[in-house]
């Protein structure tokens, strides 16, 4: 099974980029936690260990042929959307949303596995699907059935974030695979009506006075508007080259919400400016580009489609968090890949990392 | 080789790859196109934003400068104020410090508790006073128990101290903090919440010059508002000294004298218009309005009748009764309607049309001529000249003297006093004047009104013979390092251009008002010091009916306008006892008071040390007494008795060309 061709041919591109954006997050958050008190071991500590434990379940991934998947996908499924029940019957709510499961002696939040999972699933239906001239409405009935489950479930939660992130995800490889002009209106006329209920029943206040605030920040600009004004402010106030490594007023004097999580590109923004931006957006999009490549070099349905779930993965993450750091999205939390502070993301980030290395490396195998 | 596993026969989706990469493209191009926008072309806007986040400016209050008299006297200064602040940031355990402050301060703990939560909405490095105005003992325990009392600061602040009390109150003004209306307006426009400004009087009005530049602190805080560090400091610039043309001797003279009673005193240097003594009775106590004012004495303050909030040296606008009659007589020799000889028969009363005009004497004072009238003061005299003159000629002297409009002492809200015309009836009530309207006016009465400060300047024209000074407060303004930042030289508003005849005349009547036997001021009279003047009563309400004591309120009022020496005059007053009856009894002394004051300021008149000598002066004022009667006692050395040499006064220049006037 490990071919030395599987040496030769690993992507080291790819995994240089990545841990190279996670090198600039390590730094990042040095500084956006230099001003906290610190109990036990610092926050860039922790993301290190993270980042090693990531490469390694990485390359575990990559080790092992990406084609098992198929065989498991339904598997894992059935197996995630089984927790995402469990999830609201007896999770762990803190905050506001049940996210949560104790399972033994650790808690993991199903959501998000489920973000890889709908990935599998998606590649998994599509690659034993035939389609002519893209999908139709019938077509879709079985795939949007897979994926709604899982986001009202996510949704329930409640965790806009990630539901929206899972939705994204899914369409994009419906959009790969491609779906007819005729199917797409019928579903957004359909959609108006559903948004409309969801609006009224489905959304929490606080959800909805999040897309309140985005619409019009200053409503507020001391509560729920403080997060997209004083984001703005930071990222704004970096100007060309940046306030300077440790130097963001913004974050520094704690200005900032959740500066090491999801409004981690604010703290670097405010210190790296417009340059140090440009710089982690060429990055992003040269990973974004080169996942899409790995895709179009794949010999295999079901790689390919792989592929392309992954670089929406990361895509929508890159995408949405930027978008809500610079005022152009709601505040949704989701955080940037392999750059926010967090063992979760960086875990399913990784593994993602891990799938695209795993298809990049076995293209020639067929 | 597996064959090609596409995804559609004819089609191995790699248009539509093409076409997520062109839309991950875009999706970027729209961020960094976003980023642009923020980094590049709002970024200094955002920058602002970010700096006004972090950065607080903590002013601190500059101390007022001091207010002296013409000799350096400190009349008020500052005194260090110390107040206990908690700094919420650094207190530990809220409950447990409140109660060790309020066992310490011996205060209630609930008081504390009040102000804390009061304050609560600011920022928490900004110090949260809890108790103002602390003893030196009380700070010093503090200090002793700092341990117990993290989060207490200690401030001290530079109040307001008035080293003679209420002295000169309505002069000097209090200060308070500057008004929520007053905070929109350009003169206040670099002022904030809290600081403290002059609100009357010199305080007021030298707000700019006194006030100092402030100081204060840019401070860096963080996200809740906790101080880290200071950024900047700039020191606060003490204010400027104000020195005052005032004389607290005088000034005190002047108060003492009016003491108890309802009035205001004025005295004016008569060859520059500097204003020595500016006194209005009774005072208010100035220290009471920094702070908050205590209901009962604010209260006390607005019931009583004799409205110790006014000032009545500025603002009182008072008929001036007989001292107009220098004006009328003024008016009447420059019109050439009279000359010394002139003469007029007094039966006690003067009928005009089916109205009679009384004198105040009754009994009348047979053949009057102009020193008689002004020294008795007849009525009838100034009725007969008033009708033949017409309001307006008087009225248009009355302006030469600079009545009828304020003079621009330098304080806020002067009153310009009233002297009526023809005209003027005709616009204020739209009908003509009736010439019986005429008559009282002669003797100031009727529609006439002038304020103490006028009248204080009308007789120190007549006594400078021509001209109308500017009244002014204020000598010089030093700034901290000594620098005479502000000089005021005298100021003419404008000159009187009488005939030299008409001030001998006047002069020689004014004279024989303090000095002859039956003159009505002879308690203004002085020992060593030559006096002339002029006494007035104001009826307040036409009420002669009444009968036995009249009520307080419907006295009239008792005026006395004067200068001295009369050979050569330095120094003029006016004074206004209010409901004070009669100008001889009441308000000469006052005059006659200042006027000592002054004198022995100068070394004309010596101190009298011993307590005796005061007594032994005094029985010399009020010996000759009354207007009436020539004094029997032979108490009085000098200027009291001799009557019948009087007109020889061995004195300067006046007496060669001065007829014997008889």
């Amino acid at each position: 099974m490990f071919d030395r061709r599987l040496f030769t041919n690993f992507d080291w591109t790819l995994l240089v980029v990545v841990i190279l954006i996670s090198a600039f997050g390590v730094v990042n958050i040095y500084s956006a936690t230099s001003s906290y008190r610190e109990v036990g071991h610092p926050y860039y500590l922790k993301q290190i260990y993270w980042i090693v434990a990531g490469v390694v379940l990485c390359l575990t991934v990559c080790s092992l042929d990406y084609h098992m998947l198929e065989d498991f996908a339904y598997w894992l499924y059935g197996g995630v959307l089984f927790l995402l029940v469990l999830v609201l019957v007896a999770g762990k709510t803190s905050m506001g949303a049940t996210r949560w499961i104790h399972l033994g002696f650790f808690t993991v939040q199903p959501s998000e596995p489920m973000k890889i999972v709908i990935i599998i699933t998606f590649a998994r239906f599509f690659s034993r699907y035939p389609v002519f001239k893209g999908l139709t409405l019938r077509d879709l009935l079985y795939p949007l059935m897979l994926l709604g489950a899982p986001v009202l479930l996510i949704m329930k939660q409640p965790d806009l974030g990630t539901a929206i992130l899972v939705a994204m995800i899914a369409w994009t490889i419906l959009f790969f695979v491609g779906v007819r002009w005729s199917a797409l209106a019928t579903i957004c006329a359909a959609a108006i009506p559903v948004i409309y209920g969801g609006w009224r029943f489905v959304l929490h206040d606080y959800q909805k006075k999040r897309i309140y605030n985005f619409l019009n920040p200053d409503l507020d600009p001391q509560g729920s508007g403080y997060h997209i004004i004083q984001s703005k402010i930071a990222v704004g106030s970096g100007g060309t080259f940046g306030k300077g490594f440790l130097h963001g007023t913004q974050s520094q004097l704690r200005f900032l919400p959740e500066q090491h999580t999801d409004f981690a590109f604010s703290v670097f923004g405010e210190e790296w400016g417009f340059v140090g931006c440009l710089v982690m957006l060429i990055l992003y999009l040269f990973l974004i580009l080169w996942g899409l490549g790995i895709a179009k070099r794949c010999n295999d349905r079901f790689g390919a489609l792989l592929a392309v779930g992954v670089c929406a993965m990361l895509f929508w993450h890159i995408v949405i968090n930027m978008g809500m750091v610079i005022g152009l999205f709601p505040v949704v939390g989701v955080p940037l890949p392999f750059f926010s502070y967090g063992g979760t993301s960086m875990v399913t980030s990784m593994i993602g990392v891990g799938i695209l290395l795993n298809i990049s490396m076995r293209r020639f195998m067929f | 080789m597996k064959p090609q596993q596409n995804i559609l026969p004819d089609d191995d989706g790699s248009h539509r790859l093409i076409g997520i990469s062109l839309g991950a493209c875009v999706m970027f191009f729209l961020i960094l196109t976003r980023l642009w926008y923020l980094q590049i072309i709002d970024t200094e806007n955002l920058m602002d934003q970010s700096e006004s986040n972090r950065l607080r400016f903590v002013p601190v209050a500059a101390p007022r400068g001091a207010i002296v008299d013409r000799n350096g006297k400190v009349l008020v200064s500052n005194t260090p104020s110390f107040s206990v602040a908690v700094i919420p940031q650094d207190v530990k355990n809220k409950d447990e410090l409140v109660g060790n402050l309020a066992r310490y301060l011996k205060l209630d703990r609930q008081e504390i508790v009040d102000k804390w939560t009061k304050g609560q909405g600011r920022a928490k490095y900004y110090p949260l006073v809890v108790a103002s105005g602390i003893t030196r003992d009380q700070m010093e325990f503090l200090e002793e128990n700092r341990l117990s009392l993290s989060g207490v600061n200690i401030e001290m602040k530079p109040i307001r101290a008035y080293a003679n009390g209420e002295l000169a109150a309505h002069l000097l003004g209090y200060l308070g903090e500057v008004s929520e209306d007053e905070l929109g307006t350009e003169r206040y426009k670099d002022y904030n919440a809290g600081d403290y400004t002059g609100k009357s009087g010199i305080e007021r009005s030298w707000e700019s010059f006194l006030h100092g530049t402030d100081g204060g602190r840019q401070i860096e805080v963080d996200a809740r508002g906790r101080f880290l560090r200071t950024v900047e400091e700039t020191n606060s610039m003490v204010g400027n000294t104000v020195m005052l043309t005032i004389d607290v001797e005088m000034q005190k003279a002047a108060e003492e004298a009016l003491a108890g009673r309802a009035g205001a005193a004025v005295a004016m240097d008569v060859n520059t218009g500097e204003i020595l003594a500016f006194a209005s009775s009774p005072n208010f106590d100035p220290a009471l309005f920094t702070g908050r004012i205590p209901a009962d004495k604010w209260k006390g303050y607005l019931e009583d009748e004799k409205r110790p909030l006014e000032n009545k040296a500025l603002r009182g606008m008072y008929p001036p009764g007989s001292t107009f009659k220098i004006v009328t007589a003024i008016a009447g020799l420059e019109e050439g309607l009279i000359d010394e000889h002139t003469a007029v028969d007094c039966p006690g009363y003067y009928k005009f049309g089916n109205a009679t005009f009384r004198c105040w004497d009754k009994k009348g004072h047979g053949h009057v001529e102009l020193r008689k009238a002004l020294r008795e003061s007849c009525d009838v005299y100034f009725y007969k000249l008033a009708e033949r003159l017409g309001v307006d000629r008087i009225a248009a002297y009355a302006r030469k003297l600079g009545l009828g409009a304020p003079l621009g002492v330098g304080l806020d809200n002067e009153k310009g006093g009233l002297i009526p015309t023809q005209a003027w009836k005709l616009k204020r009530f739209g009908k003509r004047w009736y010439s019986g309207e005429t008559l009282p006016v002669g003797i100031g009465q009727g529609y006439v009104l002038t304020t103490p400060i006028q009248l204080a300047s009308m007789i120190s024209t007549v006594a400078n013979e021509g001209t109308v000074f500017q009244p002014h407060l204020v000598k010089k303004v030093v700034d901290s390092d000594g620098k005479v930042i502000k000089e005021f030289q005298p100021q003419v508003l404008q000159k009187a251009a009488l005939k030299p005849q008409t001030y001998k005349l006047i002069k020689d009547g004014l004279f024989a008002v303090v000095n002859e036997p039956h003159g009505t001021g002879g308690m203004a009279r002085l020992s060593e010091v030559k006096v002339a003047g002029k006494t007035g009563s104001s009826q307040v309400v036409k009420l002669r009916a009444v009968k036995g004591d009249i009520p307080y309120k419907y006295r009239d009022h008792a005026l006395f306008v004067g200068y001295a020496p009369y050979e050569k005059p330095e120094i003029a007053v006016a004074v206004i006892v209010e409901h004070g009856e009669h100008g001889g009894s009441a308000a000469a002394p006052v005059a006659g008071r200042v006027l000592r004051a002054y004198f022995e300021q100068k070394g004309v008149i010596k101190k009298p040390v011993p307590k005796k000598a005061v007594t032994a002066g005094e029985g010399e004022g009020s010996g000759p007494g009354a207007p009436a009667p020539a004094p029997g006692s032979p108490a009085a050395p000098a200027g009291g008795v001799p009557a019948a040499t009087l007109p020889a006064p061995p004195a300067a220049k006046p007496a060669a060309d001065r007829p014997q006037v008889h």
